[in-house]
């Protein structure tokens, strides 16, 4: 399964949960502390980090989609 | 019927409701709420929407298609009004019976009122999107703004006030604005802060009194004297929304009582701002009120219903916007003897300190330092 990953930018309170949850997929930026994505498709062993990730986000900033695989 | 039941359609209870899914639910959900709006989010409402930044819609916490992909049944409008825990059936607004396999409480809180200034025109609180319509209408056409309440949401609409290009006064009786969430050095920072930005900081100083002119508070009275003003925000704090349950036999005591798993009764959760439970690592009973905590909590009421009967043990975590500060709170800073500054400078408004009682961190706190704040929160012992 193909897993899409989209930040919803302004909409992110650097809260940085997403990071703790999926280091490998999320970074923060260094001055005002926003959301990087480091991978839109990350890995199948990723994809329940990104997800758990996605749910902590306390500013729905997260938005997570199934390409292919499963409908 | 329906396998879940929760009541109050916000943070908590969607997030409850999603997580369910998320962990393979099967059964039915029907997640049901008082206002008319779907779900929204509340931090945005005292900063992007109240001042314009944002458009009311932007609030919403999950797009159309998204909440309609979940698969639950939303009933907004709905207010309920009593539960029969025994034969497991809430009663809604109209009369209508939501029998339910288990219940989840998520109705948040309600404003605390100030009997003084309660009806009067020019008199807000903000809780909802329609308080925030209604308070943003008012403010375009003012020139003078009191908010009542140096906590944190009376210190962000002040500081929303500024930037609408408001005179603003804040009226508190404690010693410096939100003491109670980050102790009496850091409040001593924010008041600077305020000043610093043009807001009268009356800390200190009781509001005693509205002076009412044509039918429109046009005053305030204080124990330091008159303050003018056209528009009055009433942010004294809120208590829980628990009045629909006083005859349920759950046990009401500042929030609905739960036992570690956030279990109220046999099937009967409670999340979010509404719940007190007892938190295992803290070794006593916790209530939160902050936006991170609605979602875990959201999330750790959906394991237990799906049997995982673990206890919920969080860091607290709140972050607030004022002027161009984003101060992160994780932990406990109220109780602290002592503030360490661990890199940056007060001075420059960007900073992270750590929080110490005994010689044990109980907190970390970051200005403009979202990274650097992150990572200090390694350092809180509990
Ligand atoms: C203006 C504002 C700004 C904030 N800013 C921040 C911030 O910057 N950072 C932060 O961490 N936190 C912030 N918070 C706090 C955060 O928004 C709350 O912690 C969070 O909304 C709690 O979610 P909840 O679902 O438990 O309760 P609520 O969001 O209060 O939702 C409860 C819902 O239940 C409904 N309800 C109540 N009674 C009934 C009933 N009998 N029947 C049906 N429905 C009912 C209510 O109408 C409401 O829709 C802010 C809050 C406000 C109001
Ligand atoms: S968890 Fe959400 S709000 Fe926090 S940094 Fe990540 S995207 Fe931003």
């Amino acid at each position: 399964m193909l897993l899409q990953v989209e930040i919803d930018e302004p909409r992110c309170v650097a809260a940085g949960h997403c990071v703790v949850a999926a280091p490998e997929v999320f970074d923060q930026r260094d001055d005002d502390g926003v959301v990087i994505l480091l991978d839109a498709n990350p890995p199948g062993d990723e994809h329940e980090r990104v997800r758990e990730a996605a749910l902590l986000c306390p500013a729905a900033a997260i938005l997570v989609r199934d390409r292919g695989g499963a409908p | 019927m329906s396998d879940v039941l929760v009541v109050g359609a916000s943070a908590a209870g969607l997030a409850t409701a999603e997580s369910l899914r998320r962990r393979g639910f099967t059964g039915s959900i029907r997640l049901v709420g008082d206002e008319a709006h779907q779900p929204y989010d509340r931090p945005p409402l005292s900063k992007k929407v109240l001042s314009g930044a944002w458009a009311a819609d932007q609030a919403a916490l999950r797009a159309p298609d998204a909440l309609a992909a979940l698969d639950i049944d939303l009933v907004l409008g709905s207010k309920a009004v009593s539960v029969d825990v025994r034969k497991q059936e809430v009663v809604v607004s109209g009369g209508r019976r939501l029998p339910y396999g288990d219940l989840v409480i998520a109705t948040g809180l309600a404003p605390r009122r100030l009997g003084a200034f309660d009806g009067l025109a020019g008199a807000h609180v903000l809780r909802t999107l329609d308080d925030v319509a209604r308070l943003r209408g008012e403010l375009l056409a003012a020139e003078r703004l009191i908010v009542l309440g140096a906590g944190v949401l009376g210190c962000e609409i002040a500081a929303t006030g500024r930037q609408l290009g408001l005179g603003v006064t804040v009226v508190d009786p404690a010693p410096v604005p939100m003491g109670a969430q980050v102790g009496p050095e850091i409040g001593a920072l924010l008041a600077e802060l305020h000043r610093a930005n043009g807001v009268e900081v009356l800390t200190g100083t009781k509001a005693e009194a509205p002076v009412v002119t044509n039918g429109r508070i046009t005053e305030v009275l204080t124990s330091a004297g008159l303050v003018t003003a056209d528009v009055v925000v009433v942010a004294v704090g809120s208590t829980p929304a628990t009045d629909w349950l006083e005859d349920s036999g759950l046990i009401l005591d500042d929030g609905v009582v739960c036992d570690s798993r956030c279990r109220a009764a046999d099937n009967v959760y409670a999340v979010g701002d509404v719940a007190r439970w007892w938190h295992e690592r803290q070794a006593r009973s916790v209530r939160l009120e902050n936006r991170t905590n609605a979602t875990e909590q959201g999330l750790a009421v959906a394991d237990n219903i799906m049997g995982a009967d673990k206890p919920y043990v969080p860091v607290p975590y709140f972050w607030t916007d004022q002027y161009d500060v984003r101060m992160q709170v994780f932990g406990d800073l109220a109780g602290a003897d002592t503030i360490r500054v661990l890199e940056g400078d007060p001075a420059d408004r960007k900073f992270v300190a750590a929080a110490e009682a005994a010689g044990r961190v109980v907190g970390v706190v970051g200005w403009n330092s979202a990274r650097g704040v992150r990572k200090a929160r390694e350092l809180i012992t509990s």
